[in-house]
């Protein structure tokens, strides 16, 4: 059998297609408000590539929209539709704060339980939703928006608990303990020149493996899988749908909790009170999507995110605005959705090309 | 038929997908006011063609002609224009709307800015008399029986001045009653000069309405024929490519222990009302067990409690003597039911998944297939490729194809092959043979039998006669949530069964 490769059937080439005219309209957006694209864009690749501090910011940046991500593709790939990433983004940040701020245990093993608190939050946030829809069928999509909101007024309470408050200092928690960051020993930030620089990038591309390996090679994501794409055939080959739509979910939740503790440990180290959802999990959405929903695709999409959230941040020293980022990522998302659209198009076109 | 006009002309169409040459050299000539039965096995390619005929696939190669004409079809629109129309065998109704709605949209007649619904109405009318095709045309889609959804497809198609009519399997889903109106209506539509093509593997209904039919085997022109001239069995050998034998060879055998013993069972419906009262019934090994009954009297809901999707009220089920009633469809097929379903998409198989992922769809979690949570590739794919091969699922080296991509035939032969080899001691086959053409069915009849003289138990429920009194040792009449009456399989005669199924006491 003779396989001839071809650009056209590649899903990658609509993606960088569709990232493409992302950035034309965002140059059109840029024209209008009366910016040189050229100015504009070359500011975000300078901020991104110039220096390799900044790669390391970029890293920084990337790690919990990669978890976030892997949140969103393994929902999407068992079935269900988990958008209350942003939920349990929040409630595994907090977890991981308080339990930072509370605990004193020694340096790796406190970072550890604050991960694995984290996870566990997420996932018994996603698992709540999950009972609601298995046992009194309420659709997931509506409980995981109403968690989003109940996490995050949670997390604002619990901010000005006075034992967890910092006093006198503004609307944010104390400090995590130092034992409990994920930060890289004092020589390689200052080798760096990184004051961030953190292991998270390292635990989102352990997770993506171990997440890719579970999909693939287990019996478990086959069961999950299963379920996802056919529930009632699944059920009639005698797989338990109810048990995997939650262990989908909860495995689900606690890969966006993971993302909020990382969040915490490495970059932040403190929690602030917020007046609006920060939105790591409905980034998650779209790296999900510009990933083809795979895990290993999470990896590269979620350092793209990250690149244009930490390149973006730079926009306003040009006086373009930063929301630029939000219009490009938009219309990348808007055209990877219709990217089959495209692939029909270029196939009929180079057919008539080859007669 | 009009000897002379030819309307529809194709000429050494071939279609290749990828690797694969779906349509190999394909003629076909459709004069006008003929009935041209186009009759190939499942997965034969007799879709590809007709999809190449309405512009949805544009031929590799090949011409297409339409009153001499010669025509390149970009999409349906064109093919509309030309005067071709498609009914296909799911239809594309949309259900909240009306009958008129539906027939009238995108070619809407608008005054001015608004469709003039009067004038649809009207137009409505005047076709459904013109050929006896009773619709209500205010009646929603949703409101109405299967019978009148495809009198209605077949009016979108006349509404937009086809001459052709394309029908994808017409009778699939309709009732005999059903089938006899269509019958006549195609009987109207050629004395008015319009031609039908007719996609059916249901040799009976080519006999009984059609003037010529052009075979195709494995995507090849074999040949096209005057049906008047041929007999069923000519046709099936010529659609096969060897002699098919329409009776079941079945030796006598002395059935041995009960295996299946259901007793005194209750159940509901989904609208709470009693749909079993009280229904007995046993299964010996070595025998199969035909279960006949008109559709609703209860089969449906038994088939579903015995495989665990349903809990029923009270009663008692038992496998060779172990209490099975109300437990989990994992539990009863530990306990040695295995299941051919009654929908092969919803319960049969995940059409995502490949086939060689269905077929380990009830055993991943046993060995060979996974050790320690983990899946085993090489055993998992060499038992694909074994039943691939015994199984003649079609096309071979489809281990890694989504099971969605087979045709309905080889998709019922991957269940097949997994419920075969599964050695449970009870087997249930609901409509095992549903939408498979002759060839397939003799070979899923071959493999019932099989699994019977191996001294399973085997429990058939199907709305087709013939096959349960083919099949049957034994049959039980359900009617109303009983066993109403049992005889013997070969003295079973249709009449008698009818009666019974009817509510009749055997005389």
């Amino acid at each position: 059998m003779k396989k001839k490769f071809n650009i056209l059937e590649l899903d990658v080439f609509y993606t960088i297609l569709a990232i493409v005219i992302g950035f034309i309209i965002g140059a059109i957006f840029l024209v209008i408000a009366g910016i040189s694209p050229a100015v504009a864009y070359g500011k975000l690749f300078s901020s991104v590539f110039s220096k390799p501090k900044y790669l390391i910011w970029t890293l920084i940046y990337a790690s919990p929209v990669i978890f976030t991500g892997l949140s969103v593709a393994f929902s999407f790939r068992t079935g269900v539709f988990n958008i209350g990433a942003e939920g349990q983004y929040i409630v595994g940040s907090l977890t991981a704060c308080v339990l930072g701020i509370m605990l004193q245990l020694p340096p790796v093993v406190h970072a550890i339980v604050c991960i694995l608190g984290a996870a566990l939050a997420g996932a018994l946030w996603s698992f709540i939703v999950g009972l609601m829809k298995v046992k009194r069928g309420i659709h997931e999509v509506l409980s995981f928006i109403m968690f989003n909101w109940i996490a995050f007024y949670l997390s604002n309470y619990v901010v000005n608990i006075p034992i967890i408050h910092k006093e006198g200092g503004g609307e944010a928690t104390k400090d995590v303990a130092a034992t409990a960051r994920i930060l890289f020993p004092q020589s390689i930030i200052k080798l760096t020149d990184c004051s961030a620089a953190n292991a998270g990038f390292f635990l989102a591309v352990i997770a993506a493996i171990l997440i890719w390996i579970i999909i693939e090679k287990t019996t478990l994501g086959f069961k999950l899988k299963a379920v996802g794409f056919n529930r009632s055939a699944a059920e009639y080959a005698g797989i338990n749908a109810d048990a995997s739509i939650l262990t989908a979910l909860s495995i689900s939740g606690a890969l966006a909790g993971i993302g909020g503790a990382v969040q915490i440990l490495g970059m932040g180290g403190r929690l602030s009170q917020l007046a609006a959802q920060e939105g790591f999990g409905f980034e998650g959405i779209t790296v999900a999507l510009i990933g083809s929903s795979s895990p290993i695709g999470c990896i590269f999409s979620g350092l793209f995110y990250g690149a244009m959230k930490y390149g973006g941040s730079k926009l306003t020293m040009v006086k373009a605005p930063s929301e630029v980022i939000n219009i490009i990522m938009g219309c990348v998302i808007i055209f990877i959705a219709i990217s089959h659209v495209f692939k029909t198009l270029f196939k009929r076109f180079s057919r008539k090309e080859g007669k | 038929m009009d000897e002379k006009t030819v309307v529809i002309e194709m000429k050494n169409i071939v279609k290749k997908f990828g690797d694969f040459t779906a349509n190999d050299g394909i003629n076909l000539t459709v004069h006008k006011g003929e009935v041209h039965a186009i009759l190939g096995e499942n997965g034969a390619g007799k879709s590809t063609l007709m999809n190449v005929l309405y512009g949805l696939y544009q031929p590799t190669s090949g011409q297409i002609f339409v009153k001499g004409q010669e025509m390149h079809f970009s999409g349906p629109k064109n093919a509309i224009e030309a005067g071709i129309g498609m009914v296909h065998q799911h239809f594309m109704l949309i259900q909240p709307f009306t009958v008129t709605d539906n027939i009238i949209l995108g070619v809407e007649p608008t005054r001015g800015l608004v469709v003039d619904k009067k004038l649809a109405r009207q137009k409505v009318v005047e076709l459904s008399e013109r050929y006896g095709m009773a619709v209500d045309p205010d009646a929603r889609i949703q409101d109405i029986s299967v019978g009148m959804q495809q009198r209605v497809e077949i009016l979108k198609v006349l509404y937009r001045g086809a001459d052709v009519l394309i029908l994808d399997e017409p009778t699939a889903s309709l009732t005999p009653q059903e089938i006899e109106e269509l019958m006549a209506i195609i009987e109207n539509l050629t004395a008015d000069g319009k031609s039908i093509i007719l996609i059916t593997h249901k040799l009976k209904e080519i006999k009984a309405c059609s003037d010529s039919c052009t075979i195709i085997r494995q995507g090849k022109y074999i040949q096209t024929v005057k049906v008047a001239e041929c007999s069923e069995n000519d046709l099936a050998a010529m659609m096969v490519g060897r002699a098919v034998s329409f009776s079941v060879n079945k030796q006598e055998q002395t059935p041995g222990d009960v295996v299946l013993e259901v007793k005194d069972l209750h159940a509901k419906d989904y609208r709470g009302v009693e749909i079993l009262r009280g229904l007995n019934l046993n299964v010996r090994s070595g025998e199969i067990v035909g279960l006949a009954g008109v559709d609703g009297n209860g089969q449906t809901e038994l088939v579903e409690i015995l495989t665990g999707l349903k809990k029923a009220e009270s009663g008692s089920v038992t496998m060779l003597g172990t209490d099975i009633f109300n437990k989990t469809p994992r539990e009863v097929f530990q306990y040695g039911v295995s299941s051919i379903p009654a929908d092969r998409q919803k319960h049969g198989l995940v059409l995502d998944f490949s086939v060689e992922d269905n077929l380990i769809l009830q055993h991943f979690e046993e060995e060979p297939f996974s050790s320690r949570g983990i899946l085993n590739r090489a055993p998992i794919r060499s038992q694909a490729t074994e039943l691939i091969e015994k199984f003649d699922v079609r096309p071979r080296q489809s281990e890694l194809r989504p099971a969605g991509t087979l045709s309905g035939g080889n998709q019922q032969k991957v269940i097949i092959a997994r419920e075969v080899t599964n050695d449970k001691a009870l087997l249930i086959a609901v409509n095992p043979t549903r939408g498979l053409d002759v060839g397939a069915i003799e070979f899923v009849h071959k493999y019932i039998v099989e699994q019977r003289n191996k001294g399973r138990a085997v429990l058939l429920v199907s709305f087709e006669l013939d096959e349960i009194m083919d099949l049957s040792d034994r049959i039980d009449v359900i009617f109303d949530g009983q066993i109403t009456g049992e005889v013997p399989g070969k003295e079973a005669n249709e009449k008698e069964l009818g009666f019974m199924m009817a509510g009749g006491k055997k005389a």
